[in-house]
């Protein structure tokens, strides 16, 4: 088949002793960034990005690829051992990660994390493999009127797939849209809301929203609970971790579930984050212990650790295929590709093919070498958290400022990194969810372009938002995924909730 | 990761949550109507070239507004009004431990650039909010600023701003 043929010269690509150096330094910054607070995996990726521009693409992105999976290792560490999530979509983990951890399991909670992240991400890479080229080339009947009701259903997915208040996804998108059109409007060269400010002509850069949001932001929240971290040992042998693994296969209806749970997450962009959550609420009910969760159950550690990674990884293939980012993380990526000159969608297939397919490769012995690596270095990293908070804090907030700094060689950027930092904290303790703001922000612009490219195209009828199949059908998606919370009201008042028998049954048996 | 944190009496005082909740759809309110303002003056409707500049920047601005008020009102007037407390005094003074030494910082930058600022940022953090000995933190900060130094000036060849007195010029970077 074609795709193993691309397959393995991917693999070709990427074992140079150069990218395989990058491999490891990338894995291992990003269990260190998935480990702290403040230095999240989209953050960490801002972060390094303006370092990666004196590389080559291919290394660059391999670097910051393994990053990526370095955080999604990393955030369960903190989890399982400190009840801290060090990652959004660590906070189900650490639901049962760290009951374990406090009933002394704390080394088999983070191999059964580490194995189910593997799992997850290889299903996850699998379909990637296969999928891509065929997204790639259906997506070159991809026009305008197409991409708008793409970006159309992203966005809809997060108010009506998001938890909480549906208002507030919206202003937190909106806000992030505005933001987007700050400067010069690229089609008729005016410059628009930068109130005579000469800062604002360039807009407002994603990265040093993602800094100050998730870094700065995160970092006031955490210092709400003062300078303490104490936190559970951890001492992974061999002995725990092939006991733990004996234990695991018979959990796999749990990881398969989780796992597609996540890839469709990951997919419609959703992220890593609420399919972690939707697979441990299914896991709950669906699982074999599922009554138990929240007592140190290993299955309630599986189910989000495969969906979470599931999801992140498969968040790559809309962000490779079509330039849509199914998470905040992956629209970091995006950026970088962009930076790079390099044009996300169907022709980076055919014009950059060493490029995809060295990421690829990256991918599954990425993953592979993550794995052993975060499994070998667990009390390393463990120990670096008991580095006092006081050392820490500021020298994270440093790194934050130089990383500000480095996106436009701009000290407005620093001072603007402290106030989406204060903007994080407030939205985080009042529930106005961050990733839709930062997406909307990545993909403002683009999605801005699409839309007015159709109207023009269409001389100012919404219809061609229906006119052929494919967007019809997409646009209809988007809309049901805007009213679903309506919907599915409407649908529990005329059938009546049949979740009341399964709670009648638990409790006799 | 809500974690009720009590003082030592037992009881949080504070601002209640939906007063900062109403403060900020507030803002986001002001924030939406001026965008929708000056996207308005821009050119919100249809031109013979498609939509106006002003056009996505305006429903955007909407959005915002709406958004902002319904918050609004459902934080004032709703039926379940947040009455946790948003954040004691406690919490409040660690956050701005942090937060103003960060401002002053930035502040610093701008005038002796980043390594010489980092360096006393760090050190006066651990020294004050640490109780750090002086020694001690002065060593570990110079120190993580001089791997800073190498990493950026000299391996990745990023160099970063020196402020406008430039303490360090001597060294040639």
């Amino acid at each position: 088949m074609e795709e193993l043929n691309s397959l393995f010269h991917g693999f070709a690509v990427l074992l140079t002793p150069m990218n395989f150096l990058l491999m490891l330094v990338g894995i291992t910054l990003g269990v260190l960034v998935g480990v702290l607070p403040g230095l999240g995996g989209a953050n960490g990726v801002a972060i390094l990005l303006p370092l990666t521009f004196t590389m080559s693409p291919t290394a660059a992105i391999i670097m910051l690829s393994c990053l990526y999976w370095g955080a999604l290792f990393g955030g369960a560490i903190t989890s399982v051992l400190f009840n801290i999530p060090g990652e959004p979509w660590s906070v189900a983990t650490t639901f049962d990660g760290y009951p374990m951890a406090q009933k002394g399991e704390a080394g088999a909670a983070l191999t059964a994390a580490f194995t189910s992240s593997f799992v997850g991400a290889f299903l996850a890479v699998v379909m990637i493999t296969f999928l891509a080229p065929l997204v790639a080339s259906f997506a070159l009947e991809f026009g305008a009127p197409e991409f708008f009701s793409v970006y159309l259903l992203t966005f809809c997915s997060f108010v009506g797939m998001g938890k909480g208040s549906p208002m507030k996804i919206l202003g937190s998108m909106a806000l992030g849209f505005a933001l987007a059109c700050v400067g010069l409007d690229t089609v008729t060269g005016q410059l628009r809301l930068t109130f005579g400010l000469e800062e604002f002509m360039r807009g407002f850069d994603f990265l040093i929203a993602v800094i100050g949001l998730f870094g700065i932001g995160e970092i006031l929240l955490s210092m709400e609970e003062g300078l303490a971290f104490s936190g559970k040992n951890a001492k992974i042998n061999p002995a725990v971790v092939f006991q733990t693994w004996k234990r695991l296969p018979q959990f796999w209806v749990t990881s398969l579930r989780s796992a597609c749970v996540g890839i469709w997450m990951g997919i419609t962009p959703g992220g890593a984050t609420p399919a972690s959550f939707m697979s441990y609420g299914l896991a709950k009910k669906m699982g074999k212990n599922g009554n138990n969760f929240g007592n140190g159950e290993i299955e309630g550690v599986i189910a989000p650790e495969t969906a979470a990674h599931a999801a992140g990884t498969s968040a790559l293939l809309p962000m490779l295929a079509l330039g849509i980012p199914g998470s905040p993380t992956a629209a970091v990526l995006l950026g970088g590709l962009l930076i790079w000159g390099l044009q996300p969608g169907p022709l980076l297939f055919t014009e950059q093919h060493d490029f995809v397919w060295g990421l690829i490769a990256s991918m599954y012995l990425g993953n592979l070498v993550g794995l052993l690596v975060v499994l070998t270095t667990v009390p390393l990293f463990a120990s670096i958290l008991r580095i006092p908070f006081s050392i820490i804090a500021p020298v994270i907030i440093v790194i934050c400022g130089i990383g500000a700094y480095t996106v436009g060689n701009a000290m407005f950027d620093t001072w603007l990194m402290l106030i989406f930092g204060i903007v994080g904290y407030l939205f985080k303790k009042l529930d106005y969810p961050l990733a839709p703001l930062v997406l909307a922000l990545v993909l403002g612009r683009n999605a801005e372009d699409s839309f007015r490219q159709a109207m023009l195209s269409s001389q100012g009828d919404v219809m061609i938002m229906f006119s052929n199949h494919l967007v019809g059908t997409i646009t209809t998606l988007a809309l049901i995924m805007l009213f679903w919370p309506l919907i599915s009201k409407i649908i529990a008042k005329i059938r009546p909730p049949k979740e009341d028998e399964f709670a009648a049954h638990r409790e006799a048996e | 990761m809500d974690q009720n944190l009590e003082s030592g009496d037992g009881v949080r005082t504070g601002v209640a949550t939906y007063i900062v909740d109403a403060v900020v759809a507030a803002i986001l309110l002001a924030l939406g109507l001026t965008v929708m303002i000056t996207s308005w003056r821009l050119g919100a409707g249809w031109t013979p070239t498609g939509p106006g500049s002003g056009y996505f920047p305006f429903g955007m601005g909407t959005l915002m507004a709406l958004s902002g008020a319904v918050t609004l009102f459902q934080a004032l007037f709703g039926k379940n009004k947040n009455m946790e407390v948003f954040a004691d005094k406690e919490q409040i003074v660690r956050v701005l431990q942090v937060f103003i030494p960060a401002v002053i910082y930035v502040g610093g930058i701008e005038i002796i650039g980043v390594y010489v600022a980092s360096a006393i940022f760090v050190a006066l953090f651990m020294i004050f909010l640490g109780k750090y000995s002086a020694i001690k933190a002065i060593i570990i900060a110079v120190a993580v600023n001089a791997v800073f130094f190498l990493m950026f000036e000299v391996w990745f060849q990023v160099p970063l701003y020196k402020g406008l007195v430039d303490p360090l010029a001597f060294l040639g970077y």
